[in-house]
Formats: C-alpha cells, structure tokens, sequence
C-alpha cells in the first residue's frame, strides 16, 4: 500500500496528462511545428556558411525537445499546484514517483513525436547529414526530453506563479546552452566558464548528440550518457521532495 | 470549559485534543478539543477567518500542525492508511478543466483504486449526467464543485470532509445535495461540512461553533436554540458568540 510506485498510477497519469495535451490542439501543433520551423530558419541563416548548419543542426535536433518539455513541464506542474489537484493527489493513495513518472511517460511519447517529425523535416527536406545513425540522435532526444521534463519539476517548485515558471528557462537553460560548446568551443572559452560547464547537465547532452552525430561512440559517449541519466534520478529525487503531503 | 456534549470514544470519528496549528507566527488554532459523531453530519460553522478550513485541513492531515493529538477513525491524521478512507472536498474545485467530468473522475479513481462503475455512481449521486461528458473548464461554478464532490465520493470513504460544497449552489440543488449527505450518513459515513450559511446549519444532526480558532459549542441545532432561547441558529449563534465569556467561566445551561 505504501510502495514507492504504483504501476496502475504511473499508467493512469500518464493516460491523463496526455489527454489534457491532446484537448489543447494548438499546443499539440506548437509543440510540433516550433522545432522544425526553427531548424529551417537557421538553415537560411547560415545560407553561405552550410557547414555551421550541418554542425549545430542535429545537436539541435536533441536539443529543442528538452527546451519544450522543460517549460512545459514546469508550467504544468505549477498548474497541478495552484488549481489544488496535487493537494488532492497528495491526500490519496498516490506515491510521489507515480506523479514525477506519470508526467515523464506521458511526455516521453510526446517528445518522441516531436523527436520523429523534427527529424524527419531536418534529415529529409533540410537536408541535414550526419555521420552517425539517425535513430541515436532521435533516441538521445527522447532522452534529452526526459532530462527537461526532470529538470522542469524541479525547477517548478520555486515557482510560485506562471511568470516566475516561463522565466525559468532563461535563467537555467539559456546560460547552459551558451557553455555547452553550441557557440564556441568550450576550450575556447574562459576558464571559469569551461570549468563550471563541467557541472551543467546540458554539456554531457550536448556532447552525447555531437559525438552521435559525428559516428564517435567512443568511452566518453557512454560517460555522457551516465551523467545524462544521474542528473534525471537526482532531479526526481530531489522533486520528489518538494511535493509536501503537509503544508503550513 | 466549552459547551461539549460528550461522546463515548467508541462512537467518535474524530477525536481532536489541545490542537495547536499556527501560521505566520500567529495561532490559527491556540488549543482546539472537539469530538465528532461516527455515521452523523456534522456541520462546521463560523464567521470566515475563524479556522473551519485549517481545522478540516488539520483532520485530513495536510496541514503542517504544531501540538496536540489529532485521531480521525482511531488512527492518528495524516496516516497514510487513511489517505483512501478519508476524502476532502477544499473550496475551491480541485478537478483538472481541460478534462471532461468523466475523464477526470476515471483518473481519480484509478488513484483510488475505486472500481470504474463507480465513476457513474458518483455523477448521478450530484447530478451531473447531462454534463459527463463536458470539459470542466466549460461548466458552471456550481458544476465544477459538484464535479470536485464527485471525485471525493469515488471509492466511498467512511470520513467526507466538505468545505463550504454548497456556495452557488441553487436552492433545490443544495436540498438534493444535503439529501444525499443524509443518505450516505445514514449509510454510516461521517460527515463534516463547513458553510457559513446559517439556515443550512439546521440540516445538519450536529453543529460545531467556530469563532477565531475556539469552540465556542458543539451541539445538536436544537439543543442550542433551547440553550439560547432564540428562535433561530442565526441569533443563537450571535448570542453564543456575544455570552461566550460566561459560558467559557462555567455558566452555560
């Protein structure tokens, strides 16, 4: 009864939050349109430069899934917060890890979706190539998605309103992707810089779509995926921990 | 000290003593004790800011609690055991509004482990079949409280904790929905309801008086009105509220 997961729970949360996704059409269209859209506009950007397009796109094409299920996530938990159905959940017998792995399966097949329709636009009509198997790059960024969903609830428990949460991307996401060597490479940049990279869950992302990409599965690779899944338990945990049965 | 009638532990849901709840710093609760009745309806009553809503978070067990002994169904509160025997309706509606009333329920009592026929049972017990299949977020205020009742009564709990279920409710509603309070007391379910509507306070078998964070009495409707000699529960109370010093030095009838 006490068991730290229910599998029938984690089912019926998942079921749940992908019927609320599939009610709001426009988020479903957004959330499938925004990746592919962006991936063309850098194409065009870098029109006389193809070989930075053919060098950031498919780390990109990792990438834009954690970005989406990090805000996503974090608003949706804040809205589980505010409209007092986590309070009621949390009077019920429900384990705090059926919730955090509701919300992570349930977004998982969303962000393989997202991965699948942004990969086949940029692999076929964008004509991005890479010299690693396609379907590591789609795996890393159903990966990469959970990683953002993980990071997402955690990051929501500091929230207190929408405007705090949406902003929460800048301010974790957006110092990350500039060290994770998308822009410069990390030894190119100061020292300090390089040195705290070593510490962003983002970086080992990155590198593990890079080396994918490039076909080097090397020791490394596999290190970045470990710290890639150490980072999503820790971040459960952790947001395991702000769900409070009590409050004052 | 307060005007209790007391009841043997055997036939008590509740069991509250020298409860002490404080936020801000501030006692919210300085030193609650209150029994309440098995199988009854008992209503909880008092101005708002008198503690109704932090006293039933209090039995639920989701209120961060800083003394006293609280026993809901001779189990201590918040005890994991009683997350599936205790339900909590709060006041404002905790149902998701991008999901139909069916989904939502569905979802719910999956939580529960309630069987799936129940879903239906639930929404003919508030009434809500013409509306099962629509999203909350396109219902009235009234509908989508009766949905959050609807998900509180999944699983049939033996303790319902309702703050304030019947706010926007029209007339004849209230009557079906205090009916079906009945019924499922009479059914041997507990019931404690908070309102701040006076003349539902005569629908219930049991009055609690809350007035900043005390007891100010606990009686059957009846038996108030006869020690206040008032006519109503309106002016009982107010007289109750305005003789509370005399009643609290010993007094009372």
């Amino acid at each position: 009864m006490n068991a730290l997961v229910h599998p029938s729970i984690v089912l019926a949360t998942a079921r749940r939050v992908l019927q609320q996704i599939r009610r709001d059409r426009r988020t479903v269209a957004l959330v499938l349109l925004v990746p592919v859209v962006l991936l063309a506009l850098l194409k065009y950007v870098f029109d006389t430069q193809p070989q930075v397009f053919q060098r950031i796109g498919p780390p990109l094409v990792g990438l834009f899934p954690l970005i989406l299920m990090f805000i996503i996530t974090s608003i949706a938990m804040l809205r589980e917060r505010t409209n007092g159905t986590l309070e009621r959940l949390m009077s019920m017998p429900l384990a705090k890890l059926d919730l955090l792995l509701g919300y992570g399966l349930a977004f998982a097949v969303v962000a393989s979706i997202q991965a699948l329709v942004t990969a086949l636009v940029a692999f076929g009509a964008l004509g991005l190539e890479t010299a690693g198997p396609v379907w590591l790059v789609i795996l890393l960024a159903v990966a990469n998605a959970i990683l953002g969903m993980a990071l997402g609830l955690l990051v929501s428990a500091f929230a207190t309103s929408e405007f705090q949460a949406v902003q929460f991307m800048p301010a974790v996401l957006m110092p990350q992707f500039f060290v994770v060597g998308l822009f410069a490479p990390r030894d190119h940049m100061a020292a300090p810089l390089e040195a705290a990279s070593n510490f962003l869950p983002l970086t080992y992302a990155y590198e593990a779509l890079a080396k994918a990409a490039a076909n080097d599965i090397d020791g490394r690779f596999w290190i970045d995926i470990g710290v890639g899944m150490g980072c999503v338990a820790l971040a459960l945990v952790f947001g395991a921990l702000t769900l409070k049965r009590r409050t004052a | 000290m307060t005007t209790t009638v007391a009841t043997p532990p055997e036939l008590a849901a509740i069991e509250i003593e020298h409860l002490n709840v404080r936020r801000g710093g501030k006692a919210i609760l300085p030193d609650l004790s209150l029994s309440i009745r098995r199988g009854a309806v008992t209503g909880l009553l008092g101005p708002s800011g008198s503690g109704k809503t932090t006293l039933m978070r209090a039995i639920v067990g989701v209120q961060q609690v800083a003394d006293g002994s609280l026993s809901v169904l001779g189990i201590a509160a918040g005890d994991p055991e009683l997350r599936r025997r205790v339900a909590y309706v709060t006041q404002a509606p905790s149902v998701y509004a991008d999901l139909t009333v069916t989904e939502n329920l569905r979802y719910f009592a999956s939580v529960l482990g309630a069987p799936h026929d129940d879903v239906g049972r639930v929404i003919g017990l508030v009434g809500l079949e013409p509306q099962a299949g629509q999203v909350v977020g396109t219902l009235s205020g009234g509908e989508r409280s009766r949905t959050s009742l609807a998900a509180a009564l999944l699983g049939q709990p033996e303790l319902l904790i309702l703050d304030e279920p019947t706010v926007g409710l029209d007339p004849t509603l209230r009557r079906d929905l205090w009916r079906t309070f009945h019924e499922l007391a009479d059914g041997g379910t507990t019931l404690v309801v908070s309102t701040h509507v006076m003349d539902e306070a005569s629908y219930c078998d049991e009055l609690v008086l809350l007035r900043r964070g005390e007891v100010i009495a606990n009686a059957p409707p009846n038996a108030l009105l006869e020690r206040t000699g008032t006519s109503n529960l309106e002016d009982a109370f107010l007289a109750l509220a305005a003789g509370h010093q005399d009643v609290a030095s010993g007094g009372g009838s």
